[in-house]
């Protein structure tokens, strides 16, 4: 499986995720040959088998559904890189 | 006073109770030693000595009322992924640099709640990404037995400690073989447990249907009482399995006689070192000696498809869990801009290291439109395979044999340019992470004056299995008695 320059950039857009020129022509590289390595994967006879999500078999986990106390607001904001009146401030999303 | 730091948990434990020393005495120690050896191996992120006092002072305090369980008093160091309150947390990543929790891990409380003392946060490959601690962004922990080899990752900085004394012990995470494999690069007792088993609550999500916490220690005694504290149901975390905590330590029984123990075949791997076959075949028949039934050629036959399933399913879950590294609630974040998008692309492109985003890109790509099918589907199906290999073999053994890497430590630089190279570091202990079973990695010789690891792999929650194969092959064997020589 090659990768094209157009796919690399494609997939780091999906992923949000800034890519330089040198990064995608590493990455086309890198990425190509760990894929073509996994082409094995064709080998194996899975046939009628149920994917393996999880590898326990536990179901739906339920819970009540009971009020608890929540992490402080100024704690919480502590980390945040800005922030205004209890909330989170992010650059306008529609330009 | 000042030997202390070589001590294990459970010698430690009698003297704090004896009052031959205090926690205060035995931490002040092992501290005092860490920072005197810490420049040369460079296991921990930060040292935390502040705070070590004062939870050794409220040990004592403990330890006086009578409350003196196994751990308390007793010095660890935490893979820096593990969220400490009000203690920087970096996983290894620029992206967390300055992150200081606003609350405990599940594991950490679990440990204060008995008195536990952390000196320090261990050094790790960043977002336990690789096996090296070569992806750390901020340095590369040396291995004590060889200073220019690397001690194994991801949680290389917790396993550099314990092999070179500088704690009593360490706790670890294994997405994929990142508690096993460090620990046998560094000739020390490594436990990754069944999923479910140890609560992933403040852990920093990697790949959440692989990830899972476990000991670092000095001896397999100390393995089992560290899983007593952790162990256990956690309704924060609904992957953990609500079956009662057995005494880990009633397992650790010299006698194996008639345990049935296969070696499979696939494990033995080509290109392995032909020195860690040799000492595998060598403890395979150290356990034969002591009464197993050692069965060999054993075939699991879906491995050979593990590590490319592995570098499907763990991207593909990272790349949806590392998407929360957007600059906006916490964590690095590029504001040259006035562009939202902008912002978010910079940020994970300046905050995350090469490996980080390459497993980004093998995810993103895994699950994307068009390839879902043919790669994260068929993987997910390929991972039955693997599993059912694993139930078909515990119907006919108690525990399986393998090398827990096919060499020992390589040195610093050697792999770091080719990332399929590295990945094969981890070919031994993977699938046991696909198949979600509990592993244990004891030293078990040395080759080329490095140490070799011995995996057992048990079935779902049978650690106490492992932990009893592992201590009568301990204590008929002299390795976890050897140390590297720092001075």
């Amino acid at each position: 499986m090659k990768l094209t320059d157009e796919e690399v950039r494609h997939i780091a857009l999906l992923a949000r995720l800034g890519i330089s020129d040198a990064e995608v022509e590493k990455f086309r590289n890198q990425l190509s040959n760990i894929l073509e390595n996994f082409d094995i994967l064709s080998q194996a006879d899975t046939e009628g088998l149920p994917p393996t999500a999880q590898s326990i078999a536990l179901e739906n986990i339920y819970r009540p559904d009971e009020a608890g106390p929540s992490l402080p607001v100024d704690d919480v904001l502590a980390n945040a890189p800005d922030c205004e009146e209890n909330c989170f401030k992010v650059n306008a999303v529609l330009e | 006073m000042n030997d202390l730091h070589h001590l294990t948990i459970h010698e430690s434990h009698t003297l704090l109770k004896e009052k031959k020393f205090s926690s205060v005495e035995l931490t002040r120690a092992v501290l005092k030693y860490l920072e005197s050896i810490d420049g040369k191996i460079r296991a921990c992120m930060r040292i935390t000595a502040e705070q070590a006092m004062a939870s050794a002072a409220a040990a004592d305090k403990a330890i006086a009322e009578g409350r003196c369980s196994p751990l308390t008093g007793v010095p660890a160091i935490i893979k820096d992924n593990m969220c400490t309150r009000g203690i920087t947390t970096t996983c290894g990543s620029k992206m967390l640099e300055n992150f200081v929790p606003p609350y405990n891990a599940h594991v950490i409380e679990k440990l204060n709640s008995v008195n536990a003392v952390m000196v320090g946060k261990a050094n790790m490959d960043e977002f336990a990404m690789g096996s090296s601690t070569e992806n750390s962004a901020f340095f590369t922990t040396h291995n004590p037995w060889k200073l220019d080899c690397v001690p194994g990752g991801s949680s290389g900085g917790s396993a550099a400690a314990v092999a070179a004394d500088a704690c009593i012990y360490a706790l670890g995470s294994d997405t994929g073989g990142s508690i096993r494999q460090p620990a046998g690069f560094c000739g020390v007792v490594g436990l990754k447990p069944t999923y479910g088993r140890v609560s992933r609550y403040g852990l920093v999500a990697f790949a959440s249907s692989l990830d899972q916490i476990g000991p670092l220690a000095k001896d397999v005694t100390d393995a089992a009482l560290i899983m007593n504290v952790i162990s256990g149901h956690d309704k924060r975390d609904s992957t953990t399995v609500p079956l009662e905590v057995p005494d880990y330590t009633r397992a650790l029984k010299t006698d194996i006689k008639g345990l049935k123990v296969g070696v499979p075949r696939e494990y033995l791997v080509e290109g392995m070192q032909p020195a860690v076959r040799k000492a595998i075949e060598t403890a395979a028949k150290k356990l034969a000696e002591l009464g197993a039934l050692v069965e060999w050629n054993v075939s699991l036959p879906n491995t050979r498809y593990g590590l490319a399933a592995y570098y499907i399913l763990a991207p593909s879950e990272a790349s949806a869990n590392l998407a929360r590294y957007d600059g906006v609630k916490y964590g690095y974040s590029y504001r040259e801009t006035t562009s939202m998008w902008e912002s978010m692309e910079k940020t994970k492109q300046f905050g995350f290291g090469a490996e980080v985003k390459r497993r980004i890109m093998l995810g993103t790509y895994a699950l994307s439109a068009g390839y879902y099918d043919a790669y994260y589907l068929k993987a997910q199906k390929v991972r039955t395979l693997i599993k059912r290999d694993f139930d078909r073999a515990f119907e006919k053994y108690d525990v399986l044999v393998t090398p827990t890497s096919p060499t020992v430590a390589f040195q610093i630089g050697e792999k770091s340019d080719d990332p399929l190279q590295m990945y094969l570091s981890d070919i031994c202990t993977l699938p046991i992470n696909i198949a979600g079973v509990p592993a244990i990695s004891i030293p078990a010789g040395f080759a080329d004056g490095l140490p070799v690891g011995m995996q057992f792999i048990g079935k779902h929650f049978g650690e106490e299995t492992l932990l009893r194969a592992a201590f009568a092959y301990e204590q008929a064997t002299p390795w976890h008695k050897q140390k590297p020589s720092l001075a």
